[in-house]
């Protein structure tokens, strides 16, 4: 009977060897480890994230914009996101639940957030028995200023977007409509009339005049043009082989660029636009941002790029004539484009890149990561810079953007109005900066189907955004 | 050395185990150290000590590594319990205490395990009696009726039983073994393959009344294991294997649970079934592959859902495997696996150097049941043969598994002690 023992031992062996296979595929990546990971129905990934505490989302002064909820203790402890301004920051800050997944801020800096370091770094801190933690983010959100663009916009669909020129900080980034992050994981939704849409880095509108202020600098820059430089301002006039008229068809005579900037003459721009030649319009648009996503530190699928693209529904040739104008059927461009062009001519004609975070600070209080202000491109001499600076000025002070005058300190801007087909209604702009000899805050503001101009409806709430962010002082003194 | 030091020594893994691990464990629950946790810790390891010395000195020549490597599984599976829920580390160290006694008993009233055979019968029946009490007196859990409930006590009538019935066939073997090894196959009277057809039909109305193919097939496979030991006639283990195999899908086919098992098994991520009735196989897998190589440490694995319940259903039971693989990985598992592979090669061992044909198949069977059972649990948990509710041996979580496994040790540590002071083999040759 022994030998028979024997093998049944054999057999015993070659069955437990099977058990040991078994468990080998079921934890070896290579195996069918990696399939069980990968499965829609294991939360288990997700279930452990949420038993650390997510970093904070702070803004410029240290008001806290996303924070966390602890519901339960010991094993069963998980921590939620929580949103104590509501919906202030919503688009910027974004949201982050683990049945809903994530956005903004909450989504482009999740690593930071969860604490996630590298595999390697984390596996001796758990050997060291250290806790996974997450760091806090400090942003360049400016709160009364957000909140004023908010309000200024009163229900308005539309943008505020809001830049430090001379570092690229992004203080206002407000979209209405907007939602309440706390609502992404209600049953009824974020509700009716809600948008998670974020029309400052998403909204496709035509930039109309405020596109003149591009134009102005390519013809300035490329020497072909000076402020004094006189064209004829005559309504109708072929441009591209089309009659192009001024705003409600009026008639200038030969007028100067920086007239022509200041009544934002048409025929003038679209002169000078067909003059410059695809190629100039198109590298300047370049330099300024347009054509491509913005470098902002933003999830990229919730930025689109600014320019002139073929569009299908458009025709096929992309006129410049009125690309130059700011009026094209292919030319579209977000809220924040436009306030790069603003803060651009405002640094002296150097793009910086665009800034949502300023620092990472781990839990202990070490600075973790320190966003240092980025020139993105150099887009125009300093002189030419200046001399668009000046035209716009004059936009402000005696032009179509009145308006936005403040009290203390001189603005720099250019105002909007473009037509959308078929409708009697506009896509108002205003863009600017101030103060105007020592910018310190550039901003766009669009509102969608307007009855009004940009400068009576869009001058008025950039006006009191800049206010707000210049601060009452600085304005008055100023 | 002598066995019993060499025993005394195989002790220290084990209580190295119950000591890091509790600390381990501890350690993560930084908020509620009790200094009372570890006293269970201590009642085990004064459980193991006592049952050493009483093995010193009633069966001084018996196998001195299947006590240490039971105390190692049983180390194991108290520090996961504990891990999972205190309250279990603390009735299963009470369990522990009380599977000791049982062993002690069953070594003192059994001087001479050949007094088993004359009770052949009267076992027989109580184990098929057991078996069907269940079906008779309690409740079916997933389907299967595996335990009858008095009070808060649930009992699972299975674990005697299979040692009653190894017992019975052993002896009944031994007898007819003669003629079923010479005889031709169309000679031998039905009187001599009796037994044979009344397990089967035993297997089959099992599966039909308790309707658990694990336990069945545990039942079943250690019964052609003893068949084979007892004649080493593959043909009748082939016979034997195919009316199982025939038996079983017919009832596949035909009781809608059985059916229903095999159907999880093979899709459990079907999307009907992934948070249904697949679910438990499901989780149990998604918890391994967590694990991987390393694990994630004593006490570090997700178990705990925001409610409260266990991501993992029954983690004390059927899925402690799991529990263990993801804490402990896959290299934490194979030594797992690897210590019941010497426990089976001891049993194997005590068999062999048994002098008699009783005590040869009783210690091959208990030892081939033993090896099934870890089959059946693990093979389930890990996707290998359908997922059924048998315990892990001297781990999961239970009093009736932990002590009729501790008398099954004792049956195979009476079995080693006569077979290794017989004069012939004394002189050391024993290894």
């Amino acid at each position: 009977m022994n030998d028979k023992i024997r093998n049944l031992f054999v057999l015993v062996i070659v069955l437990f060897g099977a058990l040991i296979f078994a468990t080998s595929w079921w934890t070896v990546d290579e195996l069918g480890a990696k399939g069980l990971k990968d499965n829609t129905h294991n939360r288990r990934q997700l279930l452990e994230q949420m038993q650390h505490p997510r970093g904070l989302i702070l803004a410029a002064d240290g008001t806290v914009l996303a924070s966390n909820k602890r519901a339960g203790s010991g094993e069963t402890k998980r921590y939620y996101r929580r949103y104590p301004q509501q919906g202030l920051f919503s688009h910027a800050v974004g949201y982050y639940f683990v049945s809903k997944g994530s956005a903004g801020l909450e989504k482009e800096y999740d690593d930071q957030l969860a604490g996630r370091e590298n595999e390697f770094a984390s596996t001796i801190d758990q050997l060291l028995g250290h806790r996974q933690e997450g760091e806090d983010i400090r942003t360049t959100l400016d709160v009364k200023g957000q909140r004023v663009a908010l309000q200024a916009l009163a229900g308005r669909r539309g943008a505020v977007v809001a830049l430090e020129p001379s570092t690229g900080r992004v203080r206002v980034m407000a979209s209405v409509p907007g939602y309440n992050p706390n609502r992404i994981t209600a049953k009824g939704g974020i509700g009716a009339g809600a948008s998670t849409l974020n029309r400052a880095t998403q909204g496709r509108y035509p930039p109309g005049s405020t596109f003149k202020v591009v134009t102005a600098s390519a013809a300035v820059d490329s020497g072909r043009y000076t402020p004094n430089s006189f064209i004829s301002g005559k309504s109708p006039k072929v441009i591209s082989g089309v009659a192009l008229n001024n705003f409600g068809g009026e008639n200038f005579g030969a007028i100067s660029l920086t007239d022509a900037l200041t009544h934002s003459v048409n025929t003038v721009f679209g002169e000078i636009g067909e003059k410059l030649g695809r190629a100039t319009l198109r590298k300047y648009m370049v330099r300024f941002g347009f054509q491509r996503k913005p470098p902002l530190d933003y999830p990229r699928n919730e930025m689109v790029a600014s320019g002139a693209f073929p569009i299908k529904g458009c025709g096929s040739g992309i006129d410049f004539g009125r690309v130059a104008i700011g009026q094209e059927c292919h030319l579209f461009a977000t809220p924040l484009q436009m306030a790069e062009v603003a803060a651009t001519v405002a640094n002296g004609g150097v793009r910086m890149k665009p800034q949502l975070v300023e620092r990472v600070v781990a839990k202990d209080g070490r600075v973790k990561q320190s966003f240092r202000p980025k020139e993105a491109a150099t887009v125009m001499s300093r002189q030419s810079a200046a001399a668009v600076g000046q035209m716009m000025q004059h936009v402000v002070e005696e032009g179509t953007g009145t308006a936005a005058r403040l009290a203390g300190a001189s603005v720099a801007g250019k105002t909007g109005t473009a037509e959308i087909p078929g409708t009697s209604e506009n896509q108002v702009w205003f863009i600017g900066y101030a103060p105007a000899d020592k910018p310190r805050m550039a901003v766009a503001v669009t509102i969608e189907r307007s009855q009004g101009e940009g400068g009576t409806v869009a001058a008025p709430v950039a006006k009191q955004v800049l206010e707000t962010l210049l601060g009452k002082a600085a304005t008055e003194s100023g | 050395m002598s066995a019993r030091n060499r025993e005394l020594f195989g002790l220290i893994p084990a209580s190295l185990l119950v000591t890091g691990g509790f600390t381990a464990v501890l350690l993560t629950r930084v908020s509620n150290v009790h200094n009372v946790t570890l006293t269970y810790g201590a009642i085990f390891l004064g459980c193991c000590l006592f049952a050493h010395l009483f093995i010193r000195w009633r069966l001084p020549n018996a196998d001195p590594y299947l006590f240490p490597l039971t105390a190692v599984l049983a180390s194991i599976g108290l520090v996961e319990l504990y891990r999972i829920e205190e309250s279990f580390a603390i009735k299963q160290a009470g369990w522990f205490a009380l599977g000791i006694v049982f062993f002690c008993l069953t070594i003192v009233f059994l001087r001479d395990y050949r007094v088993l055979e004359r009770y052949r019968y009267t076992i027989a029946a109580g184990s098929i009696g057991l078996l069907l009490l269940p079906r008779l007196a309690g409740q079916a859990t997933n389907g299967a009726y595996l335990a009858i409930h008095i009070g808060s006590f649930s009992f699972q009538p299975a674990e005697f039983a299979k040692i009653g019935v190894i017992i019975f066939l052993a002896s009944y073997l031994r007898d007819v073994r003669e003629v079923l090894v010479q005889g031709r196959l169309p000679r031998i009277s039905l009187k001599h393959m009796g037994p044979l057809l009344v397990i089967w039909g035993a297997s089959m109305v099992m599966l039909i009344f308790i309707r658990d193919l694990g336990s069945s097939l545990m039942f079943f496979g250690g019964f052609l294991a003893l068949l084979y030991v007892a004649t080493g006639r593959l043909s009748l283990v082939a016979a034997g294997a195919g009316m199982f195999y025939l038996g079983a899908w017919f009832l596949t086919n035909h009781i809608s649970h059985v059916h229903s098992r095999v159907e999880i098994w093979q899709h459990p991520f079907q999307p009907d079934l992934v948070e249904g009735k697949g679910y438990q196989i499901a989780q149990g897998l998604f918890a391994q592959a967590d694990g991987g190589l390393l694990g994630s440490g004593f006490s570090q694995s997700l178990l705990y859902l925001p409610g409260g319940h266990s991501i993992l259903p029954a983690p004390h039971t059927d899925l402690i495997y799991a529990v263990i693989v993801n804490e402990l990985g896959l290299f934490g598992a194979v030594a797992l696996l690897l210590t019941y592979l010497l426990f089976v090669r001891r049993g194997f061992k005590a068999a062999l150097v048994s002098g008699d044909g009783f005590g040869k198949l009783l210690a091959a069977g208990l030892t081939a049941v033993f090896a099934l059972q870890v089959f059946v649990i693990v093979g389930g948990v890990t996707k290998v043969i359908p997922l059924t509710g048998v315990t892990l041996p001297f781990i999961s979580y239970g009093g009736s598994s932990i002590i009729a496994n501790f008398v099954l040790l004792a049956l195979l540590l009476i079995v080693s002690d006569a077979g290794r002071q017989r004069p012939e083999l004394r002189g050391g040759v024993v290894p």
